[in-house]
């Protein structure tokens, strides 16, 4: 058996699930996409938003059972131990799959206004705001899922070894199930409603998800390279240093234009130009670990998402980020689609690519062989560079796309109205919508490398 | 990189430097967040209490019928449709202009263009989104956006 620890089979569901939702999400997105260009595109049946939600929901959906699936992984090896409950995280799987299939059923089966009166979202509002879409029940469900989920890996821990890579994957995910808890927090006053809804999204995405990954990063590390753990670790609080350091007061440049007082344009501003630093670190941190490698191990298709995700986040999340966080930038580019590159190539970057980093590492070992066949890698790697390639032109676009919108709307002397700006700017979501499929395609060679076999050999 | 490489610089020291910097920064950002967080609801104006309740109503309208899933609003939100955080003064600071539009978009939308669906707002529907709309207008946004266009 390949595996250390038997229960950290309990992965396996978690990480199909998440590329079965990732599947759905791309999808999503082709039509999202679509809708842009043809506007009336399913026209009443599926407006534009009621798909916008089902492709964000499944996003963050997709992460949380990719988190979640490389959690039962690495938690129990790194601790040397059992899973505390095996059984437990498989009632979890079944009642979020359910969880989550039923919401994004929902959305698309009524209209909107009827799943708020449905599910009597009167009693307790919290529906109808960004990536908190879901009725007040998925919420509550999900928060005690999350719980269970914490007390299993958590449970792990105390009965075993403790290591920094689980300290850190462990308060990650505590924290991410916690600041879960600001969806149900509703405040009439828009302003205030605004501030605390960043939380969420912000501390999410800009501080403890990237947590998390740095801690999978390293554990994948340790494995692939043969360096030693104290090195790594060593490594890996130094990155967390910065996440949390440089992620905390850079909420401020969400709070630049809500109402919010003015010295966040300051610390927004400050915070935010440091912002890069951990990400930077995280692609130096990879880079010396692959290059001082003790040992080569065979799964090269894991080596190269490592790399890749290292370049990604550093180029997206860090320096697509810092284009347009500072406050006078932010000024013209607030609410264009120089955001939508930014959070497309971020996300791809840093999350997605990291999952498909640990599925590639985790999978094979899962299905009982060291690493895949070299054909199988082959084909893989075909779709790593499909998928980020594709990523990084659609950014491309939607970066021209944002920067032609800023300056026909908001830069000239004679700013033009928004549905007139998005006509001239078309072509360039065509563009964006072509490498859309081929990110499909990418996805599709991805899946198909997991059954490729190996040519038998005729000696 | 050498630093990493160091004896004398070890895990635990490095973990130390982790969590005194997340507690650090942590207090810093708690304590200008409590600052903006009373600041806040002090900045909160409204002509008198039936305009309260309407502007209420509207932002449960407005969360009701998912309107951020197209629209941007003072920014956040979808990229989709136009920003509404400035869309009373883009009608030239007119309710009824707002009212009008809603009322009359078509049940099967305009071909090959992007059309707000027809929501079927009763007139007290009407009347408590537009005045919510209002209301986000006259938040204090720092001069933005840059144009009436949004």
């Amino acid at each position: 058996m390949c595996l250390k620890y038997q229960t950290q089979s309990v992965a396996k569901p978690y990480f199909i699930a998440s590329i079965i939702l990732f599947a759905v999400q791309i999808s999503f997105g082709l039509i999202l996409g679509l809708q842009y260009v043809i506007g009336d595109f399913l026209f009443p049946e599926l407006p534009f938003n009621i798909i916008r939600m089902a492709h964000t929901n499944t996003m963050i959906f997709g992460l949380l059972f990719g988190f979640m699936g490389a959690a039962y992984y690495i938690v129990p090896e790194e601790a040397e131990t059992e899973l505390l409950a095996p059984w437990l995280a498989w009632l979890i799987f079944g009642l979020f799959t359910i969880t989550v299939i039923v919401t994004i059923a929902s959305y698309l089966a009524i209209p909107y206004s009827q799943l708020v009166e449905l599910t009597k979202d009167k009693l307790f509002p919290t529906m109808g705001r960004e990536y908190m879409e879901q009725p007040t029940i998925v919420k509550l469900a999900i928060s005690v899922l999350n719980l269970l989920f914490i007390i299993n890996i958590w449970g792990t821990t105390l009965k075993g070894k403790k290591t920094g890579i689980n300290s850190l994957i462990i308060l990650g995910l505590f924290t991410s199930a916690l600041l879960f808890l600001f969806s149900l927090y509703n405040p009439t006053n828009l302003v205030l409603n605004k501030f605390y809804w960043w939380w969420m999204a912000h501390f999410w995405f800009e501080a403890v998800w990237l947590l998390i990954i740095s801690a999978m990063l390293a554990f994948v590390l340790i494995r692939i390279t043969g360096i030693n753990r104290d090195i790594v670790e060593k490594w890996l609080y130094i990155i967390a240093t910065m996440i949390f350091v440089t992620g905390f007061i850079s909420i401020g440049h969400h709070y630049y234009w809500i109402g919010a007082p003015k010295y966040w344009q300051w610390w927004g501003s400050a915070f935010s130009l440091m912002q890069p630093i951990p990400l930077f670190l995280i692609a130096l941190f990879v880079f010396t670990m692959v290059r001082k490698r003790q040992i080569e191990h065979p799964n090269k298709a894991a080596l190269l998402w490592v790399t890749g995700t290292a370049v990604i986040a550093f180029l997206g999340a860090g320096l697509w980020g810092l284009i347009h966080t500072l406050a006078p930038i932010n000024y013209f580019t607030h609410g264009t689609q120089i955001e939508v590159a930014y959070t497309h190539i971020a996300i791809y970057g840093a999350y997605a690519m990291t999952i498909f980093m640990m599925i590639s590492y985790a999978m094979p070992t899962l299905r009982n062989r060291k690493a895949n066949n070299e054909r199988a890698q082959v084909v893989e790697m075909w779709s790593f560079w499909l998928l980020t390639l594709s990523m990084v032109f659609a950014t491309i676009f939607l970066t021209i796309a944002g920067v032609l919108q800023v300056y026909m709307q908001r830069y000239t002397d004679v700013p033009q109205p928004f549905m007139v700006v998005q006509e001239r700017i078309a072509f360039f979501y065509w563009l964006r919508e072509f490498v859309g499929v081929i990110f499909l395609i990418g996805f599709i060679v991805y899946v198909a490398s997991f059954f490729v076999k190996q040519h038998r050999r005729l000696d | 990189m050498v630093i990493f490489m160091m004896q004398s610089f070890t895990k635990e020291n490095a973990r130390n430097i982790f969590y005194g910097g997340t507690v650090f920064f942590l207090l810093l950002f708690l304590n200008l967040a409590f600052n903006t967080s009373v600041l806040l609801p002090k900045q909160e104006r409204y002509e008198n209490t039936k305009i309260k309740q309407q502007v209420a109503f509207g932002k449960v309208l407005w969360d009701n019928n998912n309107c951020i899933g197209c629209h941007s609003f003072l920014g956040d939100g979808a990229y989709f449709a136009p920003e509404l955080g400035n869309i009373y003064q883009r009608y030239n600071n007119n309710i009824d202009g707002i009212k009008r539009f809603i009322r009359s978009r078509p049940d099967d939308g305009i071909i090959l263009r992007r059309s707000m669906p027809q929501f079927n707002f009763t007139e007290g529907k009407l009347d408590a989104l537009a005045e919510f709309l209002k209301y986000s207008s006259q938040v204090d946004t720092n001069k933005w956006p840059p144009t009436k266009e949004g």
